[in-house]
């Protein structure tokens, strides 16, 4: 009697193992497509390209790797770069977060053991979507401890091939992300499962990926709040327990004395106040299992409540403890960094490098819907079926999805960290879609309410097959379904009818999915795939036209200048000189003197005689910027312009200000109309010198900032023109030599080209006597 | 010396609760037993001699701590990587002790279903093998 309908009839001659072997079968099997799935659709930028290390940061690391890879760990590890930040040095080893550079050496360690010669190039190439596949497992672990495997196979193809983390992780993009999202979701998953089972194991592999995320990013940071956040909110919802402790004190105890092996965090951990929470948490829980102790063998009332008390009141004490030392110095209070997440605009005000990162930038709203497409949808709905359930590591993902909301909406880049979760949850929430409609069982009606069941639209769906008759014979119901929970009368039988219904709502959950696709690979090929050392555009017939500006400048530096020539540039392209180009730089995008930098900029903001000392001084030979205004290459020096001239002002506020770099009517111009200040800049100079020159006689269009430029050419007395690229977008300029008869360089330029000083009357007398 | 944080917590705890208990006797003049009599006959009479050898180690491992962390106030800090490294070891082997503590304590058989004792000893055991190899490893 109490069987319940069908709506549709499953083969019931099958064993229980068989399902369950041919589950988990087909589980193994979709984490393989899965992971095939991810690895192909980051292969994009080399399929359209080629195989090449792209933008910045990976320069430098592919650099390091190489010296890793061929003189091995110990010369890595103490090597000193003399040819980064010219004259001063970069101790490479002590200054870097080494996680992927040995991620990178010891894989081709063992594939050349294997005999297998791969270039280390390759290696670095594709170790973004090699690791890609295995964030999509640990996403699928992660996933399973939250519902159920089903949901976890949905979380790890999400997580897959979702734009916000395809972003960072093409093939090329050999950055420190590439291997710290998955060290991320592993330490989490270890994190919930040591705190699930209250074992010590997992809660030592989660020290031990903490460690290795310690070693691959500075996000790390992220985790050491994390986790302690978690726990500090199960603690104040009353759930302490023994398992809580076993798993943070283990993790927290390896973890932080592993985390201070790596050189670049050294003592911090014991030392500033980004990792005081979780010391103050470790300290609590010590309070709390010893009170919890003590309660165990003293069961009088009085006494409970008084070490109730002084738990509270020995946790205050440590607050006002860390608060105390934070003042008296032995704490670092928090880094500007740090603030820039709670202010955003602290960043702009007295740090302006971090400000003029592009990724550092608040996230336009749009650009959720371009990296998460429908997941972003899915999320919020994800989060609230984790509060139904509320299981410990249900509070987990809520705290994760609050915070990270937070961190994307003031950062372009921690949209990263975001993302993950977003993952999770909308797995959950999109998996409780599939089984509510994809479950054969209908509701039970009993018979009497039949009849006005039939009126309902809601029955009206209901099939009209004899099972009807079973069915309404049976006793009311007792399963509540998942959707059922949501409608108010729980007494009435609720549920879905017949085949219709379930198969509307599979059918469009199935074309989001495919609109899900169909999106993250077109955003895939076509917005983040761009190495931007090769630039593409199109020609008229559609084929592809390759702009290769930036590698042509390099290897004419690598080719033609000497060994130990200075190349002088904005912060942005240190590396990439360094790496493709060989060559000494002042300032690279490791940022960490700011006074270089600043120094930097000011040679490009002030005029050619300000700068020209400035160069001689630091030995620089070669001046390179990019210029866009041929071509219309927008990330061009000029729109950079005015974080030089910031960044100089921060530190010679009297000699450059950033109102003389605009028009009176607070215009950035580069016409005619552009201030003097702007017109006399080095910058200025390079980047229109002999421009016009290429319109003939036509007048000169700046494509990117739209505006005519004047006929007369910009001249330079100190600098010689040496190299300009095809497209004009990268142009180096050799800096003169002090004139062999100690004459100012500009007098020496005049006398050269026949034009008289002024002072002198000559010309007169000898037209007289002519 | 930031890094005498876990241990003035762990001393403030036994300090806190000494206080505690010193009001406690003083509320129960009257009493014939105070409070911390009865913790000990409690603890003497509730717990397995199995646990007391482990609360023993405890006892020990914490005064290692508190005379280390003595030391470094007032003595020097300075190889404070080798101070870190042996206080770490110190507080890493009193909580993965405490785990082991907890974990193998019959009452918390509830708590962790999925933990037996063989079980938490061989995690105890690989803990410690870990965290003294970054121990060793931060010495210098």
């Amino acid at each position: 009697m109490a069987t319940n309908s069908k709506a549709y009839s499953l083969p019931s001659n099958v064993s229980p193992e068989t399902v369950a072997n041919t589950s988990s079968l087909l589980r193994i099997v979709s984490l393989a497509l899965i992971s095939g799935a991810a690895i192909a659709s980051r292969l994009f930028a080399v399929v359209n390209f080629e195989s090449i290390i792209h933008e910045f940061d990976p320069w430098f690391n592919y650099r390091a790797t190489r010296v890793l890879a061929s003189k091995g760990f110990y010369a890595f590890w103490n090597w000193f770069d003399p040819t980064a930040w010219y004259p001063l040095g970069r101790v490479v080893g002590g200054t870097v977060y080494p996680g992927l550079m040995a991620t990178s050496g010891v894989i081709y360690n063992i594939l050349h053991a294997l005999h297998l010669p791969v270039d280390i190039r390759n290696i670095c190439v594709l170790l973004a979507p090699g690791f890609s596949a295995l964030t999509a497992w640990s996403t699928y672990m992660f996933t399973k401890e939250m519902k159920d495997e089903s949901a976890g196979l949905l979380a790890a193809a999400f997580i897959g091939i979702v734009p916000g983390y395809i972003s960072r992780s093409v093939a090329g993009s050999y950055d420190n992300e590439a291997i710290a999202i998955f060290l991320l979701m592993f330490t989490f998953y270890c994190w919930i499962k040591a705190l699930k089972t209250g074992s010590a194991l997992f809660g030592t592999l989660a020290a031990l990926f903490y460690f290795y995320m310690v070693a691959a990013w500075g996000g790390y940071a992220f985790i050491t709040n994390m986790i302690p956040l978690h726990a500090l909110a199960l603690i104040l919802m009353g759930r302490y327990s023994s398992r809580l402790y076993v798993a943070y004190s283990s993790w927290y105890a390896i973890g932080t004395l592993a985390s201070m092996q790596v050189p670049f965090v050294g003592f911090q951990p014991v030392r500033t106040s980004e990792h005081m929470g979780a010391l103050g948490v470790f300290g609590l829980l010590q309070i709390i299992a010893f009170a919890e102790l003590v309660r165990s063998h003293v069961s009088s009332k009085q006494f409970q409540s008084l070490l109730y008390a002084s738990v509270i009141g020995a946790g205050i004490l440590g607050t006002a403890g860390i608060v105390g030392l934070t003042y008296k110095g032995w704490i670092a209070p928090w880094t500007g960094r740090f603030y820039s997440l709670w202010d955003t605009g602290y960043a702009k005000k007295y740090i302006p490098i971090i400000a003029s990162v592009s990724e550092h930038q608040p996230t336009a709203w749009p650009s959720f819907f371009m990296d998460l497409h429908f997941l972003i949808f899915l999320f919020p709905a994800g989060v609230a079926m984790c509060f139904k359930q509320l299981r410990d590591e249900h509070v987990f993902v809520i705290i994760y999805a609050v915070v990270a909301s937070y961190f994307a909406g003031v950062m372009v880049r921690l949209m990263l960290t975001l993302t993950p979760c977003v993952c999770v949850a909308a797995a959950v929430a999109f998996s409780s879609l599939l089984d509510t409609y994809i479950d054969p069982a209908e509701p039970n009606v009993p018979k009497e309410e039949a009849e006005a069941t039939e009126a309902d639209p809601g029955a009206a769906d209901a099939p009209t097959t004899p099972k009807k008759a079973k069915k309404a014979s049976a006793p009311p119901p007792t399963l509540g379904d998942f959707v059922g929970k949501f409608v108010v009368d729980e007494k009435k039988p609720h549920g879905i009818f017949g085949l219709n219904t379930r198969l509307a709502v599979i059918l469009n959950a199935l074309a989001m999915l495919v609109f899900f696709v169909l999106h993250c690979t077109w955003v895939t090929a076509n917005a983040y795939s761009s190495p931007s050392v090769v630039l593409a555009s199109s020609n008229p017939d559609g084929s592809q036209h390759i702009i290769d500006d930036f590698r042509e400048a390099y290897y004419w530096l690598r080719q033609n200048t000497p060994q130990d020539a200075v190349v002088m540039s904005w912060w942005d392209y240190g590396y990439q000189i360094a790496g493709m180009a060989d060559r000494p730089t002042l300032v690279d995008n490791n940022t960490w003197n700011n006074t270089h930098i600043a120094t930097v900029g000011k040679a490009m903001s002030s005029s050619e005689e300000v700068a020209y000392p400035i160069l001689r001084k630091h030995d620089v030979d070669y001046v390179l910027i990019i210029f866009g205004g041929l071509l219309g290459y927008s990330g061009d020096d000029i729109n950079k312009f005015l974080w030089m001239v910031r960044i100089a002002q921060g530190v010679w506020p009297n000699e450059i200000q950033e109102p003389n770099y605009f028009t009176p009517r607070g215009e950035y111009r580069v016409d005619d109309q552009a201030p003097p200040a702007m017109k006399n800049s080095l910058m200025y100079k390079m980047s229109y010198y002999r421009f016009a020159e290429l319109f003939g006689g036509q007048p000169a269009q700046d494509r990117v900032r739209g505006q005519q430029i004047s006929k007369t050419s910009p001249t330079l007395d100190y600098l010689d023109e040496a190299f300009t690229s095809e497209n004009w977008i990268v142009r180096i300029y050799q800096v003169r030599k002090e004139d062999l008869l100690g004459r100012d360089l500009k007098l020496a330029n005049a006398f050269e080209a026949g034009r008289k000083r002024k002072k002198q009357k000559p010309p007169v007398r000898r037209r007289a006597i002519a | 010396m930031p890094a005498s944080k876990t241990p003035s917590t762990s001393q403030k705890s036994s300090a806190a609760v000494a206080s505690t208990t010193t009001k406690q006797t003083q509320q129960q003049v009257t009493g014939t037993t105070n409070a911390i009599q009865t913790l000990f006959k409690a603890y003497n009479e509730t717990t397995s001699s199995r646990l007391k050898l482990v609360d023993a180690f405890l006892v020990f491992l914490m005064l290692s701590g508190i005379s280390q962390f003595l030391y470094c106030i007032l003595v020097t800090n300075f190889p404070f990587n080798a101070f870190l490294a042996g206080f770490g070891s110190n507080v890493g082997q009193f909580v993965l002790t405490a785990s082991l503590r907890a974990q193998v304590n019959p009452e918390n058989r509830t708590v962790f279903k999925d933990v037996s004792p063989e079980r938490a000893f061989a995690d105890f055991v690989l803990g410690s093998i870990v965290l003294h190899f970054f121990v060793y490893n931060f010495l210098g």
